[in-house]
């Protein structure tokens, strides 16, 4: 028996996906992939993502690096008709295929995004210079300098006009309640897998 | 005719004081009109101002009156004198609206109002006050024929408005389709779960009502007569017949589905379980509210699919070319009786477009959150394999031939065929198209009319010259005026309501079937009253025609739209004037012109266009008569006026009933009197006309075709005589018509038929 | 006016050397001339922005926003919590949204919070400084503080993404948003129509799609500039950096040579209200605007 065009995966979207109970209420009039800025870029924009989970086609969606490429600009989500919060969608199959661990490899908007997410969750605040060294060095050393040397002007230029510090790598802006923010973040962490367990 | 007194009256309000001389229009009327009073006064609409029109009457035994105001499709309150013939000169939108307020204009303007002074007093004195029909009688009493959702709610409704009701029902319950359905798709708020359908408490209603008389396992095997007196002959089964006298007709025969057996290659026929909607209804009915059971083996089912457009929207031919506006809420309804049962059960509706008709959408959002899946596809075929079903689609959204292997049961959506009977003009459309050099209409008609073919059955069995039932229109749907009339037949007093009319949902079948039946007591008022119905609703005339001059030619009995007239024993055409709406078509086509109405003739119109001073050869000031029709081009050029859009000043504008009532002689009239051009502005033809007397202006464009010789034995170009379509919408191309084509007289010059 | 008091919520980019320095001294500035009052939010946190979600996923994510509100209702009550930075707004307002509409949401945002001995109240309104300026200004009342209008100056007023969609200013059209272009008028400056108003810049796929933003953002300038534009000027701390800080690599990739300066409403309302080029933070422009520079030393 197939599992193709049974509710089968989207059941599973509703309960594990953020929003994903939105989905089955698309109708497929593609305003949102004619809306996307990176809709070009995107193998399957939204709408074909909202009818392959409806046709059952778990690996294609959730290995698929689609809903990689949203920015996050929310322009489907103000222009599609049946109100579907698309751009939360497209974060949660991202973040559920990430729970997974079936990411397309190399795919840096998911390493930007976790390299974002563990930087900000150490100190409570953003180390932007870490932030960007930590991208140019993602292909190893070699790479990185080559990168920061090829990034060398705009960084120099951020740091005259001060809005670069060097020290930062040195520590830098953080939360003083470091204990609380922690236990914080990982109580939620502990809710969000007892709501939505990976199997 | 001895007794004859004409009155004329000049208004000088709205400006008309200001911009014209109406001391010179009164000599006008007075002089060549011949009026025996006339009087000028700075308001004619106000109350002192029809209070002197109507003393005239009493005092001065004034028969006819001339009223030069504005537009007769204004102040018709004020105006209304129901007891003496009156004309009406347009000289406000007619005239001084429609002319630039300048000094240079100031001739033209007044040589405009003049003419139209001659026009009214010239038409006034050929009209005759309508003596309506002293034999008039009605029977407050309706058929319904059709005991579905449509014609109970028509009985229902026709009923509490207080008028008696016989319904016709050819099978041995009420209810039609409704009857056969386990649920009805929901009618009233929330518009999200299927909800009972209405049958059974109408058909209590209907049968605790006295005013309803039901004829079950019956039909109506002969209908003659007209409004207000159609004699109603009902058949039953059993054989016994009875006679019903009615007023009005209300038609509703609903629809059949399409036969599923045409599409072998959607599996039907080759598996058991694949079915229509209907089949799905009764496994549902069936089921009485359990699981419903896989037709081949009673096993459980796990998986439906449901094709929408199942030979419909077909653009090869083979199928229905149109949408049935229904199906797709039926197959939201029928996948929830599932998914209400057993959320586990897939279901998965294949759709090109999603039609939800009314508050579908809500439905439709219903029953995504239900877990339906929808996803557009075409169907390409469906196999039987064992207890399942194989259906292969293109999934249009993914671009992907995907299979569905293991579907349990198969729906197909089939739409609606109306019951209609048979088509009347098929022999006609047959000939139109053979004419064209399309034999295949005439192929098939010979074909059906062979020994042993089965023929269509008649719904209504009418026996009108005509055929026996009422007209169609596209894909055998009853002829309904779409934009006006919308229930109203081209049979008068006969309304059609339901899916036989076009395609619909039971929602808007009672809509439907109230309008219908409100519709169909007021054509019984109106016979009672010896008055027309829609759109010339109220008038008392109707056609006369002069026995002694007709060559029993036909042509007002084949043209007539409404199937009006008949023939009598000796081949002269029986008018039948209930039936009749007051149109002109028969006047329009009459060769010999022995037909008119006491108030419309070839004479009123005829004086008028004589009764224009037509200038001379070097005056370069042409003459343009512009016929334009009552409904749509007339108005247009009111609202025109309106909005102070500007048109030449040679134009003269006679008002027709339709330009189906446009006789040729007229236009040979208007030619040798030295007009130099011809506008006819009509309404549109065609499939979606807009005609209100549906055939009028088609049958006008056949004629004016044919003018094309008169016009070259007078040695005058062809384009001295256009036909124009018009809609009352028109508001800005109207001028535009009129001022391209006084253009173009300009460019072909004066007509040199002037002063003879 | 009376003076006016606000929760302050600067986010991680507008701390002191961080990317956008000049927006948090600008806004300082500004609000010294509006007579505002901003009280920062004590020991607030990072929002997670929009690129959280991958490994924050849904509660850890909405739980810094939860952080921040519960401290700033302990701290300020009654006042409004305002954002200064696009990202930070936006996710601050959704958070709250999702946990006033929610229980379960709000419950577990609740335990969580717990951890840090804090409670959500959900008794702060989120908004924008820009909803500040039009809502509790308006663009007449900004308009009396102006010393030194901002004339013979062409600006395209660039809104992007996150400061319009998805919740935007109250009656506001997402299509063609018109408060950026009314507050430049407002300071005596000439907003240029053009069509990229409110253009994705790429956001933080900029960092991870460099390629693919900076063809947005190749678009944007191109499209202000063929407008006749002499600077953007923008909202959004993430819209200012993609804009200005890449203009040298689109400039590489494109062939063009774009050199537009890239500023914040709060610095050019600071130079129109007569503040000098250090208050507006002018020195903190890689690409420098001369001629407001020139205007302010007026």
């Amino acid at each position: 028996m197939s599992d193709k065009y049974r509710n089968n995966f989207l059941r599973e979207v509703e309960e594990k996906v953020e929003e994903g109970h939105w989905v089955k209420m698309c109708m497929q009039c593609g305003v949102c992939a004619g809306s996307c800025p990176f809709g070009p870029h995107w193998a399957h924009p939204p709408q074909e993502i909202f009818m392959m989970i409806r046709a059952g086609k778990r690996e294609e969606v959730l290995t698929s690096d689609s809903m990689w490429m949203c920015t996050s600009c929310y322009n489907c989500i103000v222009r599609c008709p049946r109100k579907l919060p698309i751009t939360h969608i497209m974060h949660g199959l991202a973040n559920y295929a990430h729970r997974l661990g079936i990411v397309p490899k190399n795919q840096p908007t998911e390493h930007f995004a976790t390299l974002f997410w563990n930087n900000l969750a150490q100190t409570g605040r953003v180390n932007e210079l870490k932030l960007s060294l930590g991208i140019y060095f993602r292909d190893g050393f070699a790479q990185g300098v080559k990168n920061a040397m090829a990034m060398q002007s705009v960084g120099l230029g951020m740091v005259k006009a001060k809005r670069l510090n060097p020290m930062e790598l040195f520590g830098g802006h953080g939360v003083k309640d470091k204990s609380g923010f922690h236990a914080m973040l990982k109580k939620a962490r502990e809710i969000e897998d007892r709501r939505k367990p990976i199997a | 005719m001895a007794d004859m007194k004409v009155a004329a009256y000049i208004c000088q309000g709205c400006g008309l004081g200001d911009r014209l001389d109406t001391a010179a229009l009164a000599g006008v009327a007075k002089k060549e009109g011949k009026a025996a009073l006339v009087r000028e006064h700075a308001f004619l609409c106000n109350a002192e101002g029809v209070k002197m029109i109507r003393d005239d009457i009493s005092n001065e035994a004034v028969t006819h009156v001339m009223i030069g105001a504005c537009s007769r499709r204004a102040k018709t309150e004020a105006f209304g004198f129901t007891d003496v013939c009156v004309s009406r000169a347009n000289l406000r939108e007619g005239v001084i609206w429609c002319q630039p307020e300048t000094d240079e204009a100031r001739e033209t303007t007044q040589e405009m109002a003049e003419d139209y002074i001659r026009m009214g007093c010239a038409e006034v004195k050929k009209m005759t006050l309508p003596a309506g029909d002293p034999a008039a009688v009605t029977e407050r009493r309706l058929l319904v024929v059709g005991g579905g959702v449509s014609g109970m709610t028509a009985a229902l409704e026709a009923s509490k408005a207080g008028y008696q009701v016989a319904l016709v029902e050819k099978s041995g319950a009420l209810g039609g389709w409704a009857a056969k359905l386990h649920k009805r798709t929901p009618g009233k708020s929330p518009y999200a779960d299927p909800q009972d359908t209405p049958v059974a408490e109408m058909a209590a209603a209907i049968e605790a009502d006295a005013n309803i008389k039901v004829y079950l396992d019956a039909i109506t095997s002969k209908i003659g007569g007209a409004p207000g007196r159609f004699e109603v002959e009902i058949s039953t089964e059993s054989g016994s017949t009875a006679t019903e006298k009615v007023g009005a007709i209300v038609q509703a025969t609903g629809f059949s589905l399409y036969d599923a057996n045409n599409l072998p290659e959607l599996g039907y026929g080759k598996s058991a379980n694949v079915v229509d909607q209907a089949g799905l209804e009764a496994l549902a009915k069936a089921a009485g509210g359990g699981a419903i059971k896989r037709p081949s083996d009673g096993g459980e089912v796990k998986r439906v699919v449901f094709v929408q457009c199942a030979g419909q929207r077909d653009d090869t031919g083979k199928h229905l070319a149109y949408c049935s506006g229904s199906c797709c809420l039926t197959s939201v309804k029928q996948a929830m009786y599932f998914k209400d049962a057993n959320p586990d059960i897939d279901t998965v509706v294949i759709y090109s477009d999603l039609r939800m008709p009314g508050n579908g959408e809500d439905f439709y959002r219903s029953g995504q959150t239900k877990g339906v899946t929808f996803t557009k596809g075409k169907v390409s075929g469906v196999e039987a394999t064992g207890n399942q079903c194989k259906v292969n689609f293109h999934d249009v959204i993914l671009n992907d031939q995907a299979v569905i292997d293991d579907a349990d049961l198969v729906v197909l959506a089939t739409g609606q065929v109306p019951n209609s009977g048979v088509d009347i003009d098929t022999k006609l459309k047959a000939e139109i198209a053979a004419a064209g050099g399309d034999n295949s209409l005439m192929e098939a008609y010979n074909a059906s009319q062979a020994e042993g073919a089965v023929k269509p059955i008649s719904m209504l069995n009418l026996n009108y010259r005509q055929g026996p039932d009422v007209p169609q229109l596209k894909y055998g749907f009853t002829d309904s005026h779409f934009i006006c009339f919308p229930y109203e037949t081209r049979r008068t007093g006969i309304y059609a309501a339901g899916p036989v009319r076009r395609p619909m949902d039971m929602v808007q079948a009672m809509e439907d079937a109230t309008g219908a039946a409100m519709k169909a007591i007021q054509a019984i008022e109106n016979a009672g009253l010896g008055r027309a119905a829609h759109p010339r609703s109220g008038d008392l005339s109707y056609p006369i025609f002069r026995r002694e001059g007709c060559t029993q030619c036909k042509r007002c009995t084949v043209e007539c739209p409404f199937g009006a007239i008949d023939e009598d024993e000796q081949r002269f055409p029986l008018f039948n004037q209930a039936r009749c709406r007051r149109c002109g078509t028969c006047m329009g086509a009459c060769p010999v012109r022995v037909i008119s109405f006491e108030n419309y003739s070839v004479e009123t119109v005829g004086s008028q266009l004589k009764a224009v001073d037509v200038p001379d050869e070097f005056s370069e000031k042409p003459r343009i008569l512009v016929l334009a029709c009552e409904n749509d081009a007339y108005p247009a050029l009111d609202m025109a006026a309106m909005n102070r859009n500007v048109y030449s000043a040679f134009v003269r504008v006679i008002p027709v009933r339709c330009l189906g009532s446009v006789n040729t002689i007229w236009i040979n009239d208007a030619l040798s009197n030295g007009y130099d051009g011809v506008m006819m502005m009509g309404c549109k033809h065609g499939d979606d006309y807009q005609c209100h007397f549906v055939k009028g202006s088609e049958l006008a464009g056949i004629r004016m075709s044919k003018i094309g010789d008169t016009l070259k034995n007078m040695a005058l170009e062809e384009e001295r005589v256009s036909t124009f379509e018009v809609a009352i919408t028109d508001i800005e191309r109207v001028p535009q018509l009129i001022n391209d084509y006084a253009a173009l007289i300009q460019k072909i010059g004066m007509s040199p038929m002037k002063g003879f | 006016m009376a003076k006016k008091t606000y929760s302050f919520y600067p986010g991680c980019s507008s701390q002191t050397k961080a990317s956008s320095d000049n927006y948090l001294k600008s806004t300082n500035s500004m609000c010294k001339y509006l007579d505002i009052e901003l009280k920062e939010v004590p020991d607030w946190n990072c929002c997670g922005a929009s690129i959280g979600y991958a490994e924050g996923g849904e509660l850890p994510r909405l739980a810094l926003s939860a952080r921040t509100i519960a401290l700033s209702e302990k701290a300020n009550p009654g006042m409004d919590l305002v954002a200064t930075c696009a990202a930070c707004w936006l996710s601050t307002r959704e958070a709250k949204e999702r946990m006033d509409h929610n229980t379960q949401t709000r419950n577990d945002a609740n335990e969580a919070l717990k951890e840090a001995g804090l409670v959500y109240q959900g008794t702060q309104n989120v908004r924008h400084m820009a909803e500040v300026l039009v809502e509790d200004f308006g663009f007449d009342e900004l308009k009396k503080g102006v010393k030194n209008p901002l004339r013979d100056l062409k600006i395209a007023g660039y809104v992007g993404c996150q400061t319009n969609r998805p919740f935007g200013i109250e009656g506001e059209s997402f299509e063609n948003p018109v408060y950026l272009d009314n507050i430049i008028e407002a300071m005596g400056a000439e907003a240029v129509p053009y069509d990229q108003k409110v253009t994705c810049c790429g956001g933080a796929l900029a960092f991870s799609e460099p390629e693919k933003s900076q063809k947005q953002i190749k678009d944007i300038i191109e499209s202000a500039y063929d407008h006749g534009a002499e600077m953007i000027v923008t909202p959004c701390p993430l819209c200012q950096a993609n804009v200005e800080i890449y203009q040298g690599e689109v400039n590489k990739r494109y062939g063009t040579k774009f050199n537009i300066p890239v500023l914040y409403y709060s610095q050019l309302i600071t130079i129109a209200y007569g503040g000098t080029a250090k208050e507006a933070a002018l020195d903190g422009q890689l690409v420098r605007s001369t001629k407001l520079e020139e205007i302010a030393s007026k």
